[in-house]
C-alpha cells in the first residue's frame, strides 16, 4: 500500500510551482482580454443582426453561424498558422507577444458568436412595448437599442453570459494548439518529461484545482449578479 | 424583415427608407473593401496560386487523407456519444435521488467534470495512465489494473505492457469527451425531468405508482421530447470538440486535413482550413437543424406542458449554447 501513496506525492508538483503558476497567469490574461473583447464584438455583431440594414443582417448571420460551427481549435490555428505566419499580419514582431494577441483575437471572435446569440435571446425578452414606447418619443434605431433595448437585454442574459464567460475560460486550454503557452502546455510539457514521473496525478490534481479556483466563484459570481439585475416583469 | 414592424424598428417611412438604403450601401461598400483588402493579402502572398488549391479536387487526397480522418471524427464522436449520454442518464438520475448518498457523490462528479477543461481530462487520459501504471502494478492492485485493462480496457485499443499501460489517442479523447458532455447531460436531464410540472409526479403517485414506474412511465418520457434538442445541441458540441484530439496527434478530420495535407502540397495551409471548416460547418448545420426541427415538433405537441428547453425564447437554438436553461457550454 505504500507504494500507492508515492501517487499522491506533492513534492515534484510544489518544485515546479513557479511554472505552473507562470501558466495560469498566462490563462488568465489570456481569459481577461477575451472576455473584453468578446463582449464587445458580440454587442457589435448582436447591432448587426437586430439592425434595419439588410447588409448587416446577412453579415452577422454569415459571420455567428460560421464561427460558432467551426471547431475553436481550427478557429485559432487559423489564426496563428494561417493569418499570422502564412498571410505574414502580425501585430508584433516579438513571437510571444504576437501570438497572444492572435490567441485573444481567435478566441474572442469565436466567443463572440454565442455572446452575439445570448443577446439576441435577451432582446427577444424586452417587450414590445418597451421598444414602442421609444419610437413613439421620437427615438431613433440607434438610440433606442442603446438606451432602451439593450439594457434590460444585457441585464436578462447576466447567467448565460456568465457560462459564456465560464466555458471560455476553460477554452483557454485550445490555445494550447495555437502557439500560445498557458497551462494546458505546461503541463503537456510536464507530461512529455520522462524523467516527471510520480508527480504525474498530483498535477493533475492541481491544474484541476486550479481550474476550478477560477471557473467556481465565476459562476457564483454571475448566479448572484443575475438574481441581483433581473428585470421585475 | 424591414418591412414590416419588429422590436426595435416600424415599417421605414419615406425619410427613413432613404436613410437605410444609404446606410445599405455603405455596409456594402465597407464589406467590398474588406473583401477586396483580404482578397490583395492573399495575392501579395501568393495564396492564390493554383497548386494550393488544386489537391482538394484529386480523388487521392479525399479518399487517402481526408475521409479517414473524417471517418476518425466520426467514430470518435459516435463511441462517445453514447456513452456520454449514459453517463447523462446515470449521473441525471443520481442527482434526482432521494438518498443523500447517491445525490451527493453524483452532483460532485458532475460539477468537478465541468468546472475543469475538456483538453485537460484528454490529457489526464492520454499522459497519466502511463505514468501511474508502474507503481500500481507493484502495489497490490497491481492485479485489478491487469483485469480491468484486459476485460474493459481493450475496447477502447488501452494496452498492458509489463505494467505499463498505453492508452491510445482515440481512447484519451472518447475519456474526455464523455466525461465532460456527459457532465453537461446530466445537468440536461435533471433539468428536464425538473421542467415537468409537479401535478405529473403527484397524480402518477396517486394511482399507485411507485419511485421508479413514476420516473420511468411518466416524468422519463415527457422529459425526453423536452431534453431532445438541448441534446442534440451538445452533440454538436460533443462533434467540434473531437477536433481537440489534434492536440494529442489523433488522426481525426483536423490531423488529417491541416496537419498531414498541407506539407505535401506547398504548405497550403489557409486553403486546407478552409476546406475542413467548410466540412465541419456542413456537418454542424445538418445536425442543429434536426435539433430545430425536434423543437419545434415538441414545441406543437401538447403532450407535455413543460417549456422545450435549450432555446430560449424565440431565438433559433444556439448549438451548445443552449443546455438546460442557463449552464451552456461553448
Amino acid at each position: 500500500m505504500e507504494q500507492l501513496l508515492e501517487l499522491f506525492d506533492f513534492g515534484p508538483f510544489f518544485d515546479n510551482i513557479g511554472a505552473i503558476l507562470d501558466g495560469f497567469w498566462a490563462t488568465i490574461r489570456l481569459s481577461a482580454a477575451a472576455a473584453v473583447l468578446s463582449l464587445l464584438i458580440g454587442t457589435i455583431l448582436v447591432s448587426f443582426r437586430v439592425s434595419p440594414v439588410p447588409v448587416l443582417q446577412k453579415v452577422g448571420a454569415v459571420y455567428v453561424n460560421v464561427l460558432r460551427n467551426t471547431p475553436l481549435t481550427l478557429v485559432l490555428l487559423m489564426c496563428s498558422l494561417g493569418l499570422s505566419d502564412t498571410l505574414r499580419l502580425v501585430f508584433s514582431q516579438d513571437s510571444g507577444v504576437n501570438y497572444y494577441w492572435w490567441a485573444v483575437l481567435g478566441l474572442s471572435g469565436y466567443t463572440a458568436a454565442f455572446v452575439c446569440e445570448a443577446l439576441r435571446s435577451g432582446i427577444n425578452t424586452v417587450p414590445l412595448g418597451q421598444a414602442e414606447a421609444a419610437r413613439s418619443i421620437g427615438l431613433t434605431f440607434t438610440q433606442s437599442l442603446r438606451m432602451i433595448i439593450l439594457p434590460q437585454a444585457f441585464r436578462a442574459v447576466v447567467a448565460p453570459l456568465g457560462s459564456i464567460l465560464i466555458a471560455m475560460i476553460k477554452n483557454t486550454t485550445v490555445a494550447a494548439a495555437a502557439s500560445y503557452a498557458e497551462t494546458a502546455v505546461v503541463m503537456k510539457q510536464f507530461m512529455d518529461d520522462p524523467t516527471f514521473q510520480s508527480g504525474a496525478l498530483p498535477l493533475f490534481i492541481g491544474i484541476a484545482v486550479g481550474f476550478m479556483i477560477l471557473t467556481l466563484p465565476t459562476g457564483f459570481f454571475f448566479g448572484w449578479l443575475a438574481k441581483r439585475t433581473a428585470v421585475a416583469r | 424583415m424591414s418591412k414590416e414592424a419588429t422590436v426595435l424598428f416600424d415599417a421605414p417611412g419615406p425619410r427613413a427608407r432613404r436613410r437605410n438604403a444609404l446606410l445599405t450601401a455603405l455596409s456594402a461598400l465597407l464589406l467590398i473593401a474588406l473583401i477586396a483588402l483580404a482578397a490583395k493579402r492573399f495575392n501579395d502572398q501568393g495564396q492564390f496560386a493554383g497548386n494550393l488549391w488544386t489537391p482538394f479536387l484529386k480523388a487521392d487526397v479525399w479518399v487517402n487523407l481526408i475521409l479517414p480522418g473524417l471517418w476518425n471524427t466520426l467514430k470518435a464522436a459516435a463511441v462517445a456519444s453514447v456513452l456520454a449520454i449514459l453517463f447523462g442518464v446515470v449521473f441525471g438520475l443520481a442527482r434526482l435521488s432521494d438518498h443523500s448518498w447517491i445525490r451527493v457523490p453524483a452532483g460532485a462528479v458532475v460539477e468537478f467534470f465541468r468546472a475543469i477543461p475538456l483538453l485537460i481530462l484528454i490529457f489526464l487520459a492520454y499522459f497519466v495512465p502511463n505514468k501511474v501504471s508502474p507503481v500500481i502494478a507493484e502495489s497490490p492492485f497491481g492485479t485489478f489494473q491487469r483485469v480491468m485493462v484486459d476485460s474493459v480496457g481493450w475496447i477502447f485499443g488501452v494496452e498492458i505492457n509489463a505494467g505499463v499501460v498505453t492508452v491510445p489517442a482515440f481512447a484519451a479523447v472518447v475519456f474526455g469527451l464523455v466525461l465532460y458532455n456527459g457532465s453537461v447531460l446530466a445537468e440536461v436531464v435533471r433539468a428536464g425531468v425538473n421542467s415537468i410540472p409537479k401535478g405529473q409526479a403527484e397524480a402518477a403517485y396517486s394511482v399507485g405508482l411507485r419511485k421508479n414506474g413514476v420516473m420511468r412511465l411518466v416524468l422519463l418520457p415527457q422529459a425526453i421530447t423536452v431534453m431532445m434538442p438541448a441534446i442534440v445541441s451538445q452533440l454538436v458540441v460533443l462533434l467540434k470538440d473531437t477536433a481537440l484530439g489534434f492536440i494529442i496527434a489523433y488522426g481525426e478530420l483536423l490531423q488529417a486535413g491541416f496537419k498531414q495535407v498541407p506539407p505535401n502540397f506547398g504548405n497550403n495551409l489557409i486553403q486546407a482550413g478552409i476546406v475542413v471548416a467548410i466540412i465541419y460547418i456542413a456537418i454542424n448545420m445538418v445536425l442543429s437543424s434536426v435539433a430545430n426541427r425536434l423543437e419545434r415538433r415538441s414545441r406543437g405537441s401538447r403532450k407535455t406542458a413543460a417549456k422545450t428547453m435549450g432555446t430560449g425564447t424565440g431565438a433559433p437554438p444556439a448549438a451548445g449554447m443552449s443546455v438546460a436553461g442557463q449552464s451552456g457550454s461553448v
